[in-house]
């Protein structure tokens, strides 16, 4: 079994946003990438486990991106992926993603798609579902455990207040959060066999965009906290009535 | 041509954020000189449909086939994608929520459309097709220009007022060519959490970290969850101890929520823990260090020890209750 997982490279998360360009941009410099925690420590390492327990063969990793995304790329490979593709070009919209990794994986003969359930630089999680569409095949988002059996997954998923336990025939592409595996760190031997894994670099052709960015803004600053004494707390009530509304 | 709005329903009952969408939808339709048509799918009485109308459709079209009492991911896509041929629609609104990723990204693939995922505005149509959204886990917002010619918007819940009026819309059946791929994922089982409040849907949480101490002293966030009728939710380093369960960590690695109160204890305000929060309207923190990073992002602010404080909230709470 073929699994293949799209990686992201995003700001790390405690990483403060600064606009540059008049707010058309924002600043990268001395910002710290690292994967899409979703797609590291859930679905690559979730991926990492099937090949363990034998029931994949090859884990091959894709993403997006320019050349400055190669660090990340490694970095999957040295926690034990086989292969890397890095699909070359510039996209923040989900939409066109999708059409570059749907390019790749059309007839590669995948029997899994992983990826994580959102980006965190983005925020969409909808990547994954666009590619399921592409690829005519079923997604299932949001997963906390994945299981193989017989041409099968059996996934746990998030409902609203509540999980469900579903059945999907492969190929699928599956969104994975919390729960579907545990982060680890990469060793010394898997980062120096990373060094001799396939990086493969492809040159897509250009597609129409659908959308564009034309600018970013950052929240306006709290007006202002008022502190209650920890004495008062009619008076934390009657604020929360009377000038926040809340009930 | 009309604008068309998905709508979902639990059991027949169609919640508060659907009527969040319809409003923005009708109020879309407005600007743009066209009109509202919800689709609703599965088993549901025809006054609950026609009661959209209060929002501002016109038109509900109906696909009355029992299957799609669960989500069908593929089926909700086929059926909304006819939705919009049959009505010419040029516009696609859902919600941003489990549900709605799993059918807006498909209905957009089949559309070719262009799709803002968490919208936070009203489209600004001066400027092109312009929306406002969320992004760096609410760190930044980006303003996305929709250039296609079909567009689809996800709505982030809890982001507009919802306005009940007069109206009721008109139900007609919608017939749809469902194949066999269309109901591919099987559901095997469903646990669904009962008789709380549901944390993705309540507009007042509660919510306790570290400094709670351990699961024992949790009553007392429990208690004044109960006085508020709010939903409890928790940081992520108390569901890593099981102090509570997994489904109530909120933050970047967990659940992003956007009620109108946020009332965090002992809770120290780490940018992770703030991006799965920050889009509150209200945040009271309770915390016993005056410096913790929390009190920059609250709007209330209780400096003092959780355990005397907590009892003393709750009692006021149902104090204001008789009162009121
Ligand atoms: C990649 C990454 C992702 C992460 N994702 C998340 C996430 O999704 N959600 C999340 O929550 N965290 C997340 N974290 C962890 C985050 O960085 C913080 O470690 C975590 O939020 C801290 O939880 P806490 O505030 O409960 O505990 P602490 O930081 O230990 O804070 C406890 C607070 O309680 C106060 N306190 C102690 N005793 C009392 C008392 N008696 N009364 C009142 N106050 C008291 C203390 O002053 C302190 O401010 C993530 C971290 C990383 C690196
Ligand atoms: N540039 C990219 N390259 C590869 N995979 C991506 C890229 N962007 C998003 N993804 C995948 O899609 C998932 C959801 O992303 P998003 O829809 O942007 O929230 C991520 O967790 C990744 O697995």
């Amino acid at each position: 079994m073929k699994i293949l997982v799209c990686i992201s490279q995003v700001p790390d998360t405690s990483t403060k946003i600064i606009l540059k360009d008049n707010n058309t941009a924002f600043n990268s410099s001395g910002v710290t990438f690292v994967i899409n925690p979703y797609d590291e420590w859930y679905a690559l390492i979730r991926a990492l486990e099937l090949k363990e327990s034998g029931i994949a063969t090859d884990v091959h990793l894709i993403t997006v991106g320019r050349a400055d995304v190669e660090p990340i790329i490694r970095k999957g490979l040295a926690l034990g992926g086989d292969e890397a593709i890095r699909i070359d070009a510039d996209s923040n919209d989900p939409y066109e993603t999708a059409n570059y990794i749907a390019g790749y994986a059309r007839g590669a003969g995948y029997d899994l798609i992983l990826c994580g359930k959102e980006s965190i630089d983005y925020n969409n999680g909808t990547t994954g579902a666009m590619l399921a569409e592409l690829l005519d095949i079923d997604y299932i988002g949001f997963a906390a455990d994945i299981q193989i059996e017989a041409g099968s997954a059996i996934v746990t998923r998030e409902i609203e207040g509540g999980e469900e336990v579903d059945t999907v025939n492969l190929p699928a592409v599956i969104s994975c959060q919390k729960g579907v595996a545990e982060a680890r760190i990469p060793n010394m031997r898997g980062i120096m066999a990373a060094r001799t894994r396939p990086l493969k670099v492809i040159t897509p052709s250009a597609l129409t965009p659908v959308t564009a960015i034309l600018s970013y803004e950052l929240p306006p600053a709290k007006a202002g906290i008022k502190l209650v004494s920890s004495d008062n707390m009619d008076e934390l009530v009657e604020l929360l009535h009377s000038e926040a509304k809340v009930f | 041509m009309s604008v068309i709005v998905l709508v979902e329903h639990t059991g027949g009952i169609i919640k508060k954020k659907n009527f969040e969408a319809v409003q923005y939808a009708s109020r879309i339709a407005e600007n743009t000189g066209t009109t509202v048509t919800t689709l609703v799918l599965g088993t549901i009485a025809v006054s609950e449909m026609e009661s959209l109308g209060e929002y501002g459709a016109q038109k509900v079209l109906h696909v009355a086939d029992g299957r799609l009492d669960e989500l069908h991911a593929r089926a909700y896509a086929s059926a909304l994608f006819t939705a919009a041929q049959k009505e010419n629609a040029k516009i696609i609104v859902t919600l941003h929520d489990i549900n709605g990723r799993a059918v807006a990204p498909r209905v957009a693939v089949k559309l070719k459309a262009g799709l803002v995922a968490g919208a936070l505005s009203y489209p600004d149509l001066e400027n092109g097709f312009v929306i406002k959204k969320a992004v760096f886990s609410g760190k930044a917002f980006a303003f996305v220009n929709i250039v296609s010619d079909v567009k689809v918007i996800m709505l982030m819940a809890n982001s507009f007022p919802v306005i009940k009026g007069d109206g009721k819309a008109v139900v007609e059946k919608l017939e749809v060519n469902f194949s066999d791929k269309d109901f591919g994922v099987k559901v095997k089982q469903v646990n669904k959490v009962t008789g709380e409040v549901l944390l993705s849907d309540a507009d007042l949480v509660v919510s306790g970290g570290r400094g709670m101490k351990g699961p024992e002293n949790w009553g007392l966030i429990e208690n004044l969850a109960k006085e508020l009728g709010a939903a409890t939710a928790c940081s992520r380093p108390v569901s890593d101890a099981d102090w509570r369960p997994h489904h109530e960590h909120v933050g970047q690695t967990g659940g992003t929520i956007r009620p109108n109160l946020y009332i965090a204890v002992g809770i120290s305000g780490a940018i992770q823990h703030l991006a799965g929060v920050n889009g509150s309207k209200n945040i009271v923190v309770i915390n016993k260090d005056p410096e913790a990073p929390f009190f920059k992002a609250a709007n209330y602010g209780v400096v003092g020890d959780a355990m005397e404080i907590l009892p003393k909230l709750t009692e006021a709470v149902r104090k204001f209750k008789q009162q009121h």
